[in-house]
């Protein structure tokens, strides 16, 4: 099958940023907190995009920052689908109370806007990144157990899965067996959808100051930094912001083809 | 003679497939097909899935579904040809000159409006008539086709009413807009034989009293034979046979269409009496929520190597028997004997013996197989999980298996979604031995198959049976199944067995009213039988 443009682009874009955040250490051109320029530099040939508020190059602290919010977001999102399928398979393969109690449990959560939870949670508790990624892990961990559960209800209730209960089959092999790979393809676009919303969740919270915390840099931090220079003309903030866009936008398109690829597999559904 | 209604001359219907994982691919659909049907006439188009019968019966109104288009040839009805002729054109005789009957009537109404709208909108959007004229008209369609309560029947949502009613509102629909030809797509097929013959003299009926040419799509060469005046087989888009219902029924010329009108007729010998391998002693069960007994005290026992035949109607509990033997569903009272030893009611407690020796197989083996799971996974999985086969050993053991299921070699690492409807059937059947048990239970296994597909797998179950010494609990609504495979035959309806017995005692007068009225639906395959049925009926019923 012909990759189409759109996903090719968004490829491209991930696999820069992925590698930018990876080899870090190598690519950038200063360290990440040396005040190496001017206050609020323009973009130049020494300093590609400019300083920032208290002149340090913004360049490597979107490559510094990249590192820390990609692997944040990476960590909260495969944590959140481990938590969430799982369960979402046992409530739908269980039925009766186990379902009830998980998903009543769910609808609470979701029920408070997550951005509150977490600010009350990280003004208590410490504010690590081991703490971050926990916290919104779970937080998302919600919405893929109310998605892996609808998609497995369906897939319950298939003669397949029926056979395997009578052939008397524990319940790990009905989940990661039947069910999983079935389920696949909207799990795995769903993967990219959360990991876009756990960048920008992180981004947020860095930018109220509840999330990275100083010396490590992240994009949501760097736009807090620098929204004061927006005032005066100077675009500092914007690099970051842009480089959250950018990165939303091609996880985005390469979701879109992974899921449009997955269903016209072997077996799969449709075409 | 006049001039023909609809006449089809060298019809081609081509169409892109686009099959997972290769580009995509060009299909003739139906090639050079031609055929004529006259006022007032019938003609039956008959074949397996994919023969292209439905597909030429859109074509009279020169319709394609999806991606299909009508390539080559004509399509004359009132001698202009109508394929290819422009959207504004085919509107105006669509629903109006031409009209269609759809398989799934339930599918086909819109819940939230009344019947009576639905069954005039044609004919309003058409102009044939104003709504006081087209309203009685519906009602007495109504009458014409036996609804109950022809003057209030329209004021009904569709849930409101049955299956076999909602049909022939279906008929009535179609046949407001006083068309002059109506297609039928297996209008019948859904229902249960019960129901179907009323349905089907009901059509019949309104066919011959509205004075309408019909094309009629089946593939039960029995149901055809009844309310067709020619008939046209077809195989593979392409014309196999072509004449008078009298000529395929009696002599049919070609190969295939002799095994069409031979289909069903083999002979099996009941075996005798014997000790049971599974006896069901006054078993009552209800589902969860439901203020009644689904299955009302039923007692049956099965011998081992014999096949116990559970037949009724949708709705009379034989599902239920199956899973309440399964343990699917706890039987509220008595018991289950299974090869000596009594059956714990719930599936949770049973042992793994328990379960290996007592198998399924499922109607659909669509949704029986996991399309993700390839055939040596799919067989595989029993003689790993009951034996602990592994590697090489299972893989021969699958081999074997696929053998005895007479599908040879190549099969072991394809898909489901890689194999025809009848080597689906065949694989789930292979699953179910593998586990080398003493009784499978067969549900409906052969009921979404065509015909001939399906001759071959109750051969091949009567064969594995000779060898293998299994015995079937076999659940069907279809009586040429049971008098095929058969040696004691239940008869349930609404819960409970109303007959039970040798095959030969069950099927042999006098007869209970419920069992009566069941064997004289179904179907035979000879002219005349429909209104042969109908003239009994009434005479006993006057007689009464």
């Amino acid at each position: 099958m012909k990759m189409p443009l759109s996903a090719l682009l968004g490829l491209i874009f991930t696999t820069l940023f992925f590698l930018a955040a990876i080899f870090a250490n190598l690519l950038a051109p200063y360290p990440i907190d040396a005040a190496v320029g001017g206050v609020w530099e323009a973009p130049s040939a020494t300093y590609w995009l400019g300083t920032d508020t208290i002149g340090r190059d913004i360049l490597s602290r979107l490559i510094y920052g990249g590192q820390v919010t990609i692997f944040v977001a990476t960590a909260s999102s495969l944590l959140a689908f481990t938590l969430g399928s799982v369960l979402g398979f046992v409530a739908a393969t269980q039925g009766g109370l186990v379902d009830q109690v998980l998903s009543r449990l769910v609808d609470l959560m979701m029920a408070i806007p997550a951005l509150i939870i977490a600010l009350v949670v990280l003004v208590v508790l410490p504010r690590s990144l081991i703490t971050l990624i926990l916290l919104m892990g779970l937080l998302d961990a919600t919405r893929v157990f109310r998605l892996s559960r609808a998609v497995a209800v369906d897939i319950a209730v298939m003669d397949y899965v029926e056979a395997a209960r009578l052939r008397g089959e524990r319940q790990g092999w009905i989940i990661f067996r039947e069910i999983l790979p079935n389920a696949l393809s909207p799990l795995v676009a769903e993967l990219g959808l959360r990991f876009i919303f756990a960048v920008l969740f992180i981004s947020t919270l860095s930018f109220l100051g509840l999330g990275i915390q100083p010396p490590l840099a992240d994009w949501g931090g760097m736009v807090q930094e620098n929204k004061g220079g927006l005032i005066y003309g100077k675009a500092a903030a914007l690099m970051p912001a842009l480089a959250i866009a950018v990165l939303a936008i091609s996880v985005n398109l390469v979701a879109d083809w992974v899921l449009s690829r997955t269903t016209s597999l072997k077996g799969g559904r449709g075409g | 003679m006049d001039n023909p209604l609809l006449e089809i001359k060298n019809l081609r219907i081509e169409a892109t497939a686009y099959p997972p994982g290769e580009p995509p691919r060009h299909v003739v659909l139906v090639d050079d097909v031609s055929v004529s049907v006259q006022k007032g006439r019938v003609l039956g188009l008959i074949g397996e899935s994919g023969a292209g019968k439905s597909t030429i019966g859109l074509a009279s109104m020169a319709f394609g579904r999806g991606g299909v288009r009508l390539t080559g040839g004509q399509v004359l009805l009132n001698g202009r040809d109508i394929r290819g002729a422009d959207a504004g054109t085919l509107r105006a005789l669509r629903g109006r000159e031409v009209t269609y009957v759809a398989q799934s009537a339930a599918a086909a109404f819109n819940p939230a409006k009344r019947l009576m709208e639905q069954v005039i909108e044609t004919t309003l959007l058409h102009g044939v008539m104003g709504r006081p004229e087209a309203e009685a008209r519906a009602v007495s369609l109504f009458r014409k086709l036996g609804l109950p309560n022809p003057e209030i029947f329209g004021a009904r949502f569709p849930h409101q009413v049955s299956g076999g009613q909602l049909q022939r509102a279906m008929t009535a629909m179609a046949l407001c807009p006083k068309p002059e030809l109506v297609v039928f797509d297996e209008p019948t097929t859904a229902l249960d034989v019960t129901t179907q013959i009323e349905v089907l003299a009901a059509i019949k009926e309104a066919i011959h009293d509205t004075g309408v040419a019909a094309l009629y799509i089946t593939h039960d060469l029995a149901v055809v034979a009844q309310v067709a005046d020619d008939i046209l087989v077809l195989r593979g888009g392409k014309r196999v046979e072509y004449g008078t219902t009298d000529q395929i029924i009696n002599t049919p010329q070609e190969a295939y269409t002799r095994a069409l009108v031979s289909v069903r007729s083999i002979d099996h010998v009941e075996k005798p009496l014997a000790a049971p391998i599974l006896s069901v002693a006054g078993v009552t069960a209800r589902y969860k929520g439901i203020s009644f007994d689904v299955l009302k005290n039923v007692t049956v026992d099965l011998a081992p190597g014999q096949t116990l035949a559970v037949v009724g109607e949708s709705g009379s509990g034989k599902s239920t028997l199956a899973r309440v033997i399964t343990g699917l569903l706890p039987a509220a009272q008595g018991r289950i004997t299974f090869a000596g030893r009594q059956l714990s009611p719930d599936l949770a407690s049973r042992t793994k013996d328990d379960l290996r020796e007592l198998q399924m197989i499922y109607q659909m083996a669509d949704t029986a197989m996991n399309p993700r799971q390839t055939v040596g996974t799919i067989i595989g999985r029993p003689l790993e999980f009951y034996f602990g086969l592994k590697g090489e050993a299972k893989r021969d053991r699958v081999q074997d298996l696929l053998d005895q299921i007479e599908m040879g070699k190549g099969y072991i690492d394809r898909y489901p979604a890689e194999l025809s409807g009848g080597q689906k059937q065949r694989v789930c059947i292979a699953r179910a031995l593998a586990a080398k048990p003493k009784l499978i239970i067969c549900d409906e296994v052969t009921s979404a198959l065509d015909p001939l597909v399906a001759d071959g797998i109750l051969k091949l179950l009567l064969n594995l049976q000779a060898q293998e010494g299994v015995a079937y609990l076999f659940i069907t609504h279809d009586l040429a199944t049971v008098r095929a495979i058969a040696d004691r035959i239940a008869v349930m309806y609404r819960g409970a067995v109303v007959r039970y017995g040798s095959k030969t005692d069950v099927l042999t007068p006098p007869f209970d009213d419920y069992t009566d009225l069941l064997l004289s639906s179904v179907p035979e395959m000879k002219l005349g039988w429909l209104e042969g049925v109908l003239l009994i009926r009434k005479m006993e019923s006057a007689g009464n």
